[in-house]
């Protein structure tokens, strides 16, 4: 088990280590270390610790997705520590094999000495990017656009039946791909006709009021253009358990553009995120979120890549929904008080930024507590999209190869609607299987609150 | 409020595994917290349960150690040596030191723990006798283990029938010729010979093993390439030449045909597929016309992946809730039990858990169940007494094998598992301990890890269930 302490030797460009070049902090005795800057123009990286905890045992390796399929990945031991050792000296270059990683972060969870493998992985994808891949480029034009999905997602919104037409149309789908290299394999999502936020704004804002229960709901995007039946869903649920819900300003988690490197890009979605979080949480709001790659953002990339005044205290107080009313409500009781009929039965796929947060098992234990609904757990493999990934052309076999498990499990189980609590994880369900695919949340709506019926 | 169950393991290996399927069998309302994945994944597989007597039983401490020289044979040890292997585990548990987990729980958890193991795990063999099977692995030691999966069965080294050795040469996990020579240099009844093939779609060097078990499972080739594609189209002879286990095969006769041993069994690095290992097996064997078999690697281990996997299982269909990556950083407790203890959550919060009881199966000083720096051991969750001399200059000894103190570094516990203090007294009363955490054995040396895990994590999963 790792001590409390340990857990501050976190490298970040903030936090306590923003200033361990000169300030050798309380902690240092007469092992301390120099500590050594890997990027230094940017005087305030320092992942030395991690790289030093790496004893090579290679099971990140042994758990990550695309170096089981794809022959040109090197893998995670590579991208994190062994590459962060190469580019101390004289040669600075990433080696392009950073943009294979799909970022599933999965290597995290497996490291037994807790080296920051995804925080390697971003800070190293960012530089790649910042200083090998000419703005110019097709490539670059293709992460600009994926890793800002909810300018598209603003747009889309705004005319969503004609957006839906032309994303749908083949001869687009197919230029995207040849110019862009956005797969044409896939469906674009479509837009809502109604966004959450405006669905939010319809009703009037919260229903219930309360001081001791308050929750900040961080719906992300797509919840917002693509699938506002979530947010609604969350924000029956916690009303139902009597908490006020309030749906600050807020931008994109910053997920797509850690994927992208463009890290730019999310830090400046990261401030808006953390200003507005921040005075919820001094309200006494905790921050609930219903994508678990929203969570993990807030929780984790969040203080591992910023150094944003009040962004510790947002990634403590930010908590997946489900986990928090686990936490804080006897969630299983009022399950199993109540009955869910109309439900089928689901086939249950963990995000891979579920399992990285411990809650790899909870839409279980919610779908057990429920009468009359069996959830089925279709098993810990990755669906392969990660996000983005699996959207760009040349990543689009791998992203397959990778989900082909998940198929094959899903089709074996005894289910022929989906769930999961990862907005691009359910794209790539109904991808590879042509199942409808639900959210956790959507389930406890259905069996708890009086106006949501599991519609189809 | 706290997210409650009747038993709380805290530790995801071997011992904590078996200890939460233990509770749940006897019907407590179970929960386990890991921290990080376990090592059991960078385990062999095997199932050891004493291999060596450890030094200060019944032998004076030879100069030679286990993590030396290679036993010559199945006839026992080096010639000087009277250390082992053992042949049967229990002759030598009688003599174990005083503090030794085996002594703690006695000989009948032993077995109760083998046959949990047994009644759960699919897949191994070993359990028709006592006496200690001989396993070669990688190096071309011997291991003498109590189980041991299925793949390997064909390849103990008690067997007469000889046998050929196969490498890859991208893959360093087994150097076959090196190996063979080591097995044959210490004595095997058998004969054996040792040969390098290129695997298949020629990997990179640092292909993960997963990669090749993957290619193996699917029989596919990278990026779905034919073998000499234009040469053989559409015809059976195409089909053929897209099937990673055919290729394979093809040029495994061509280098055993060139071998010095004409073999009746084939060993292989153990890459032979992750969830269907028999299919692959059977398949090659087939093709060869000999026996296969794997031969134990170093991490990451696929065997050590497959175990893992079967175990997991076994917790959800006892539906043992897991939460993975969560730390236990804190605890509450009164004069004498455990009330709570805080898991870190994924943004640095924690997240209270109680139960009534407690399991402690975080692992030994690699799973960083047990901590040292240059002042101090200690153990970090619940902060339990880890006896060690003061000066870090007696926490080792000056020959690499030497017999080092520092790896019996551990807890100290009563018969019923719970960790002691300094006076010997519980540190709490509603805490027990399994598994490498324990204090008392050098696991490496003795060839005890996994047994240990399995007595005291079924002992203490068991006994936890009755007090909840």
């Amino acid at each position: 088990m790792r001590d409390t302490d340990s857990s501050d030797d976190r490298a970040t460009d903030g936090g306590v280590d923003a200033d361990a070049p000169d300030d050798p902090g309380p902690d240092a005795g007469a092992d301390a270390f120099d500590p050594v800057q890997v990027f230094p123009d940017s005087g305030e990286m320092d992942l030395r610790p991690g790289a030093d905890s790496c004893y090579k045992c290679s099971t990140c390796d042994t758990n990550c997705p695309v170096a089981e399929v794809d022959d040109e990945f090197p893998g995670p031991k590579f991208q994190g520590p062994e590459q962060w050792r190469l580019s101390r000296d004289d040669a600075p270059e990433v080696d392009p094999s950073i943009e294979a990683c799909s970022n599933c972060m999965r290597c995290d969870h497996a490291c037994p000495t807790d080296v920051p493998l995804s925080q390697m992985h971003n800070t190293a994808r960012g530089t790649y990017v910042d200083d090998q891949l000419s703005t110019f480029s097709a490539t670059y034009l293709r992460k600009k656009i994926l890793a800002n999905y909810g300018r598209l997602g603003r747009l889309g919104s705004t005319f969503p039946r004609l957006t839906n037409v032309v994303m749908g149309n083949s001869l687009v789908r197919s230029v995207t791909d040849r110019v862009l290299g956005i797969t044409n394999e896939r469906e674009f999502p479509t837009f809502a006709r109604q966004t959450f936020r405006s669905w939010w704004a319809e009703r009037g804002g919260a229903q219930v009021e309360s001081e001791e229960r308050r929750v900040a709901y961080f719906h992300g995007d797509y919840a917002n253009y693509n699938t506002p039946d979530v947010g609604k869903a969350l924000v029956r649920v916690f009303e139902h358990f009597g908490y006020e819900v309030a749906v600050p300003r807020q931008r994109c988690s910053g997920t797509p553009m850690f994927a992208n490197g463009m890290l730019g890009d999310a830090r400046r979605a990261a401030e808006v995120n953390v200003a507005e979080f921040g005075a919820l949480i001094e309200e006494g709001y905790d921050v609930v979120c219903s994508c678990t790659s929203c969570s993990m953002a807030l929780r984790q990339e969040y203080p591992e890549l910023f150094d944003i005044e009040g962004i510790d205290r947002v990634a403590a107080n930010t908590y997946d929904a489900i986990e928090y009313l686990r936490i804080h409500e006897d969630l299983s009781g009022a399950l199993a008080a109540a009955s869910a009929t109309d439900v089928p039965n689901l086939a249950y796929h963990a995000p891979c930024h579920a399992r990285n947060q411990g809650l790899a098992e909870q839409a279980l234990a919610v779908g057990g507590a429920i009468d009359d609904v069996a959830v089925e757990d279709v098993g810990d493999s990755c669906s392969g999209i990660s996000g983005t990934y699996g959207w760009k052309s040349p990543h689009y076999e791998t992203s397959m190869a990778i989900g082909e498990q998940m198929f094959e499990h899903m089709d074996a189980a005894d289910a022929e609607t989906g769930m999961t609590e990862c907005p691009t994880c359910a794209m790539q369900m109904e991808h590879g299987t042509g199942y409808e695919v639900r959210h956790t949340l959507e389930l406890l709506a259905a069996t708890l609150t009086e106006e949501t019926e599991w519609a189809e | 409020m706290a997210i409650d169950s009747d038993v709380l393991v805290i530790g995801g290996g071997l011992a904590g595994m078996t200890a939460a399927i233990a509770a749940a069998d006897a019907g407590a309302e179970t929960r386990l917290v890991t921290a990080s994945q376990s090592t059991l994944r960078q385990a062999s597989g095997l199932i050891d349960v004493l291999g060596y007597p450890p030094s200060g039983s019944s032998s004076p401490t030879g100069a030679d150690s286990p993590g030396g020289p290679v036993p010559r044979g199945d006839a026992g040890a080096p010639a000087d040596d009277s250390r082992g292997p053992l042949v049967d585990p229990f002759d030598a548990v009688a003599d174990l030191p005083e503090g030794h987990p085996y002594e703690r729980v006695g000989p009948d958890a032993i077995r109760d723990g083998l046959a949990a193991f047994d009644a759960i795990v699919e897949g191994y063999a070993g359990g028709h006798t006592d006496a200690n099977a001989l396993v070669p692995t990688h190096g071309g030691a011997v291991k003498p283990t109590a189980r041991y999966p299925d793949s390997t069965a064909a390849g103990l080294a008690s067997d007469g029938r000889d046998a050929v050795l196969v490498g890859f040469s991208s893959l360093p996990a087994l150097d076959a010729p090196l190996a063979a020579a080591h097995l044959s240099e210490a004595g095997v009844p058998f004969a054996v010979d040792g040969v390098t093939v290129r695997f298949p779609g020629e990997l990179r060097a640092d292909a993960t093993a997963t990669r090749y078990a993957e290619l193996l499972e699917r029989d596919e080739l990278p990026g779905g390439e034919v073998e000499g594609a234009s040469a053989t189209a559409v015809s059976d002879g195409g089909r053929e030449a897209a099937s990673c286990r055919a290729v394979l095969a093809d040029r495994v006769a061509d280098a055993v045909d060139a071998a010095d041993v004409d073999p009746q069994r084939i060993g292989f690095p153990a890459v032979l597929g992750e969830e269907h290992p028999t299919e692959v097996r059977a398949a090659l064997a087939d093709r060869l016309d000999a026996a296969v078999f794997e031969v134990p690697c170093g991490p990451p281990s696929l065997p050590g992946i497959r175990l893992e996997r079967q175990l997991r299982a076994a917790l959800r269909d006892r539906d043992v809730s897991v939460a993975d990556g969560r730390p236990v950083v804190d605890f509450q407790a009164t004069t004498d039990r455990v009330d709570e203890v805080h898991v870190e959550s994924a943004g640095g919060g924690t997240v209270p858990m109680a139960a009534e009881q407690y399991v402690l199966a975080t692992g030994g000083l690699v799973g960083t169940g047990i901590e040292a720096d240059r002042e101090a051991v200690r153990e970090p969750v619940f902060d339990c007494h880890v006896a060690h001399p003061g000066d870090r200059y007696e926490w080792f000894a000056d020959d690499v094998f030497g017999d080092h103190p520092f790896a019996a570094f551990g807890v100290a516990v009563d018969r019923s598992l719970r960790p002691l203090d300094a006076a010997d007294a519980p540190e709490f009363a509603n805490l027990r301990a399994a598994g490498a955490v324990l204090g008392g054995y050098d696991l490496a040396a003795e060839k005890s890890g996994a047994g240990v895990s399995l007595a005291t994590g079924h002992a203490a999963g068991a006994t936890a269930a009755k007090g909840a």
